[in-house]
């Protein structure tokens, strides 16, 4: 199977696009997750659904809404020209900004949950060991929670690339911005290339079937080497 | 680590605290407490009582709505001031291993000697490797270490932050008999080896008469008692009960030792008692443990019985035992007490009273430490 010079720029788009989502939502994600982890707070519950509705919602609702936002008249579109940054929509920040909304639980969750189940005694006993709030994250909850957060950046990362219907609601399909490979596959179904659909969707296939292949065999060694003994 | 002995150190504590929390029902803790700044000091109480709240108190785990906390001079908790637990200069034992596990034991402790307030000297540090017994494990994890090994690295941490103060609450607890007795000798050296006071929360009898220098008493997160351990255990007024376990410690040492029966005679303040041989020297203080169901009543000497000691008494106190049929009876000899378990027919049948002197026949005593 061959690729066009159109497939191959799809392909680098969507892996800077998913690498750099990724990244973001780490960040982002984190503190978020902490806070919801740690909250003895009435706003978990509504926090914790704003932050899961992406599961649910059809991806052109997300997209519509972040459309509207992102325009002329929406609050994130006013902030961007504000800043002059200008409008993001059909640009690759635009689909950036969408994507680490609706990949956000799927890093936000694995995070949580890992923080959960470590419990606040390992940070008591980092506490009693004169290490502070910054030191014991990076030295005792990084690495016993070590598995949430690589599945979480193994999950932003896959859902990014699967994405389409926001990519398509806020990008467009500008070839070297916003044409990912969901949507490159669409444009060839559409005019029907289907060798080259088929190349494309192989490799999606592909990829995403290794990545959870990779995720499982991963999970299931941190679960034999977590032992209940210690923290 | 070895501050100069003074009397004067104390530890001032006064917690006020309120647990509204559905899973802790409504809880809370009132102490107002000075103890001596050195030595082991047992709390002790049943669970519930508060006394692990006490110590997270202390630790400033937990935040009470009023406190004031002073260790040896320094304030760690008062109206305007709450120093947070990675500021104090604290070593804590947990109940449960609380090793980090992705670190080996060595790991464990570089990870605490990286962040004490004090340099390490290599010296100290063998000192608590040889104290501990650890050195042959320090390449493992915490998974690969039993319940006891993983508690006498917990401890051995907790020495390296060199703490002005070591909190342990119950690190026995977790573990098996046998595992209790392997460790109990590492915390007796312990504590003749290094000069930091210790805060030793338990509800294990045994290990207090064994620990503990002096003994505070929580009941329903109340302070009931408190004072040197010779004095609590031999009270008989404290609304807790110590059931089967209800007697007293003395404080002794060895004046003889007998080859032929191996048996020592050891003497303390107000007499002297048989015991069988445990290998101590002449002159080695020994701390002597007499159950009060072990100890019985005579109006009379008898030497016609298998019993070994008998000891001339007079009676101090009598007060009601865990059931309506038993009574205990505080007994006086010289400068201490012990506590005899009877009936409360033996005692109506022999008219025993405040005042009157009797002989008790004690048929076992143990050395504890």
């Amino acid at each position: 199977m061959s690729f066009s010079e159109a497939d191959i720029a799809a392909i680098w788009l969507t892996l800077k696009l998913a690498s750099t989502v990724t990244v973001l939502l780490l960040i982002i994600g984190t503190p978020i997750a902490w806070w919801l982890a740690k909250t003895q707070s009435w706003l978990k519950g509504p926090v914790g659904a704003v932050v899961a509705l992406p599961l649910v919602l059809p991806p052109t609702v997300l997209g519509f809404y972040l459309l509207l936002a992102m325009g002329p008249n929406g609050f994130i579109g006013q902030l961007t020209e504000n800043l002059g940054w200008g409008l993001l929509p059909f640009t690759f920040w635009g689909l950036v900004v969408a994507s680490v909304f609706y990949s956000l639980p799927f890093v936000v969750q694995p995070i949580q949950n890992a923080i959960e189940s470590l419990g606040d005694r390992p940070l008591e006993v980092a506490a009693t060991l004169r290490a502070g709030p910054f030191d014991s994250f990076f030295t005792v909850v990084l690495p016993l929670a070590k598995s949430g957060f690589i599945t979480a950046a193994i999950l932003g990362f896959a859902h990014t690339v699967g994405e389409f219907g926001v990519v398509l609601m806020i990008g467009g399909n500008i070839p070297g911005e916003t044409r990912v490979v969901s949507v490159q596959i669409y444009d060839h179904v559409e005019a029907l290339e289907y060798a080259q659909a088929h190349a494309l969707s192989g490799v999606m296939i592909a990829f995403s079937f290794f990545v959870l292949l990779g995720l499982y065999g991963f999970q299931r060694k941190q679960t034999s080497f977590l032992s209940p003994r210690g923290v | 680590m070895s501050l100069p002995a003074d009397d004067h150190k104390t530890i001032d504590a006064r917690f006020l605290l309120h647990h509204q929390s559905a899973e802790k029902g409504g809880f809370s803790l009132d102490v107002d407490l000075t103890i001596p700044g050195k030595g082991i000091t047992a709390i002790f109480g049943q669970s519930g009582s508060g006394k692990t709240t006490f110590l997270r108190c202390v630790a400033g785990l937990e935040k009470s709505d009023q406190g004031h906390l002073t260790i040896n001079g320094d304030t760690w908790q008062s109206p305007s001031l709450f120093i947070p637990t990675h500021k104090r200069s604290l070593g804590y034992v947990f109940q449960e291993s609380s090793l980090f596990q992705h670190l080996t034991a060595k790991g464990n402790l570089d990870y605490a000697i990286k962040r004490s307030a004090e340099t390490m000297t290599k010296e100290l540090y063998e000192r608590v490797m040889a104290i501990m017994g650890i050195e042959a494990i320090l390449h493992r994890y915490p998974n690969q270490l039993s319940g006891g090994e993983r508690q006498r690295v917990a401890i051995a941490r907790a020495l390296l932050m060199q703490p002005r103060l070591l909190l342990m609450d119950e690190p026995l607890a977790s573990l098996d008999v046998a595992r209790k007795q392997e460790i109990l000798p590492y915390l007796e050296k312990l504590h003749l080896a290094f000069d930091i006071p210790v805060l030793y929360v338990s509800h294990s009898l045994d290990e207090v008469a064994r620990l503990a220098d002096h003994t505070v008493v929580l009941d329903h997160g109340k302070v009931i008692a408190q004072g040197g351990l010779t004095e609590i255990f031999s009270r008989i007024d404290l609304p807790i009960r110590f059931g089967e376990d209800t007697g007293v410690v003395l404080q002794g040492k060895v004046v003889e030792r007998d080859n032929q029966w191996h048996l020592a005679r050891v003497a303390f303040n107000g007499g002297e008692l048989w015991v069988r041989d445990g290998g101590d020297d002449v002159d080695q203080p020994v701390r002597i443990r007499v159950l009060a169901r072990d100890v019985s009543l005579a109006l009379s000497n008898h030497n016609d019985s298998s019993i070994l000691n008998r000891l001339a008494v007079e009676i101090a106190e009598i007060s009601s035992g865990q059931d309506e049929s038993i009574a205990l009876v505080r007994l006086k000899l010289g400068e201490e007490y012990i506590i005899a378990r009877l009936t409360q027919r033996s005692l109506h049948q022999m008219q025993l009273e405040p005042g009157k002197k009797v002989w008790a026949q004690i048929k076992s005593v143990a050395i504890v430490r």
